[in-house]
């Protein structure tokens, strides 16, 4: 028996406001993402990715189509099926590109508060918090509150708290666009050891075209439409590292 | 991991400062009711101090405390004849004002029934009971006399050997409690040029009549003094206090002088309950309302408080959501805020009145059961005032902790 996608939406459409106003952000996007894939999201702005990440992450309901993840449809049309909140603290993490820290807690309880949420005991996800924010090279900065962070700090602890409850499917809309070029692709390739490691599938939304040969694959939106991602606006696939 | 602790310790300062404002309205709130506790209690500090079982009063009055009553003198001796009472006592009870170190001094006047009253029963916090059948008194520490000290009332001096606690009229004066026949000269002292005004009146009077004319010892006795005049009462008493014998019901007793038509008595408990019902009820009324009104500003200050707190957190809120919190997280978050806010405040309110009530010029008297019922009803208002945050805390979308 085939083991169940990570991600399969289909015909997904988003339209926001009505009459006059009326934008269709998204039409008919479909996407399947296998476990341990890394996909990469390009496009112009305006395009409708964050509208694409928005609603496979179960936040916005699509106008139109089906969101299934891991084998489960959580979402037809408009209609949501199940405990969308706690499908979300469960099996998904999220990164977005202004860093979302929680104010009131530092570095460590903004990873941990995850762990928490999802019953494991205080020190059990104090203990793993503390593991991620060293991986991601900001273990020294574990008591710091988010407003003693730099920027990129701040986005490596986002990274981290995505990790923490061990998602079935990550989210990240323009992780590393506080980050430098060094520490973006470090953040993609940690992205990628996840994914290959627990068969997590990955959705990035990125501008940095370097680090491409990251992912296994790419696509492409243009005006609400979804395509994979021809040869003539990619560069070469990842022939350097394999 | 406890988020309302996280997020108060973030910012400590402006939650400190809003939980000392809350906390002293709550002083206002725990001192309403200490205030009317004390009105209460002073009330019956007296009634209780005496130990009647029975109050015979003027027809018709409601008691010396509340208008004024009088009795002859020989009404003790007819209430002692009565079937069940084990003793009678004249009881009197009248409010002076006099000048003392050139300062108004207003006070109760008590009268004990010396020698079977010695004042053993007042509030006594030092001194002693009264020792001889004149010229001593026991004053309340609220009329700033110390003892020995001696006072001039009227056409003597009263020496003070006692000292008592919360012994007040209902309008808050202190009372001195003399033995009945210092109590009365006290209120019937009057000028000698008046008395001898009343003699000459007296003697005109006399004079006019037969009887005068024809009996000069008539004359002669009209112009001597009052007390001798077999015609003309003594000076009235206030009231009759009984106590009963053993085991017997003060309200069958009571009933037995159904029959006497110059005279109303009641029992103790009677005596407590036209106390409070009549001078003390209309304050005590008033301060209860007021104390309402407190409680709901409090309530609607803190629920403003609140609210404006979970103002300031609705991002990390949206935040919590998108990443999955249950609303049961969120809802604990400001409900224990909340709470926390409402525990300190209470502690502050609490040891600010500690320190404050007993500077107050009346009693404020804070009871155990009325701290607890307070600690309830703030408990309460706290829930109260969560419910608008928590109501905005609800309708905030995961989506608005992104853009
Ligand atoms: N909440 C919204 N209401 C109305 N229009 C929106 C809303 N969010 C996005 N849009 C519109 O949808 C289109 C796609 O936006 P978005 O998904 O944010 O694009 P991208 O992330 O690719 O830059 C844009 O035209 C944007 O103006
Ligand atoms: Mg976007």
């Amino acid at each position: 028996m085939a083991e169940p996608l990570a991600l399969e939406t289909s015909g997904l459409t988003k339209v926001y406001g009505s009459g006059h106003t009326e934008v269709i952000a998204m039409r008919d996007a479909s996407m399947r993402v296998r476990r341990g894939e890394v996909v990469a999201l390009l496009g112009p702005s305006g395009a409708g990715k964050s509208t694409f990440l928005l609603c496979v992450g179960l936040i916005n309901a699509p106008t139109r189509g089906r969101v299934t993840i891991g084998g489960r449809l959580m979402q037809d049309g408009s209609r949501s099926l199940g405990d969308l909140r706690r499908f979300r603290r469960e099996h998904i993490g999220f990164v977005f590109q202004k860093s979302n820290l929680i104010p009131f807690l530092s570095a460590v309880e903004n990873v941990q508060v995850v762990g928490e949420l999802i019953g494991k005991s205080s020190s059990v996800a104090k203990r793993r918090a503390m593991e991620l924010l060293d991986a991601l090279g900001v273990g020294r900065r574990a008591l710091n509150m988010p407003t003693q962070l730099s920027g990129g700090e701040q986005q490596r602890v986002t990274v981290a708290r995505a990790l923490a409850n061990q998602p079935s499917l990550i989210l990240a809309d323009e992780p590393t666009a506080a980050l430098d070029s060094v520490r973006g692709r470090q953040v993609m390739e940690l992205f990628r050891d996840v994914a290959h490691r627990h068969g997590t599938g990955i959705i990035v939304v990125t501008h940095d075209h370097r680090a491409l040969d990251v992912f296994d694959t790419i696509y492409e939106m243009e005006d609400g439409v979804l395509k994979p991602a021809t040869p003539a606006t990619t560069p070469p696939q990842r022939t350097a590292t394999h | 991991m406890n988020l309302a602790i996280r997020d108060i310790r973030h910012s400590v300062g402006r939650f400190v400062l809003t939980t000392i404002g809350v906390g002293m309205l709550l002083m206002v709130v725990m001192g309403m009711g200490g205030i009317y506790r004390g009105l209460v209690d002073d009330a019956l500090v007296v009634t209780r101090g005496v130990g009647a079982d029975l109050w015979v009063v003027q027809r018709d009055t409601r008691g010396p405390f509340a208008e004024v009553s009088r009795l002859p003198r020989s009404m003790v001796d007819r209430v002692a004849t009565v079937p069940g009472v084990r003793d009678a006592r004249e009881f009197v009870f009248h409010t002076i004002q006099r000048t003392h170190r050139g300062k108004p001094l207003r006070m109760g006047v008590l009268g004990l029934g010396w020698p079977a009253d010695t004042g053993e029963g007042l509030p006594l916090i030092a001194g002693r009971p009264l020792g001889k059948n004149h010229f001593e008194m026991i004053a309340d520490e609220t009329l700033g006399l110390a003892l020995g000290e001696r006072l001039r009332l009227g056409k003597e001096d009263y020496e003070v050997v006692g000292i008592t606690r919360w012994m007040v009229t209902s309008g808050g004066d202190g009372i001195a409690a003399f033995t009945s026949r210092d109590a009365q000269a006290i209120q019937f002292d009057e000028p000698g040029e008046s008395v001898r005004l009343e003699r000459e009146a007296r003697r005109g009077r006399a004079g006019e009549i037969d009887f005068g004319r024809t009996q000069p010892g008539v004359l002669e006795l009209a112009t001597g003094v009052s007390g001798a005049i077999a015609a003309l009462p003594g000076p009235a008493i206030s009231a009759v206090i009984a106590r009963l014998s053993p085991g017997v019901e003060p309200d069958a007793v009571r009933r037995a002088f159904s029959g006497w038509g110059d005279v109303t008595v009641y029992t103790a408990a009677q005596q407590e309950e036209l106390l409070l019902k009549g001078s003390v009820d209309r304050a005590r009324r008033q301060i209860l309302l007021f104390r309402v009104l407190l409680t709901i500003i409090s309530a609607v200050i803190m629920a403003l408080i609140i609210y404006t707190l979970t103002l300031d957190k609705l991002h990390p809120i949206a935040l919590l959501k998108l990443i999955g919190a249950p609303n049961r997280t969120i809802v604990g978050l400001i409900l224990q805020q909340s709470l926390i806010m409402g525990a300190i405040a209470y502690g502050v309110g609490y040891v600010i009145g500690l320190r404050v009530f007993p500077t107050f010029p009346r009693r404020v008297l804070v009871t155990g059961d009325d701290l607890l019922r307070l600690a309830g009803i703030v408990m309460l208002i706290s829930v109260l005032a969560s419910l608008l945050g928590i109501w905005k805390a609800m309708r905030v979308a995961p989506n608005e902790a992104i853009g």
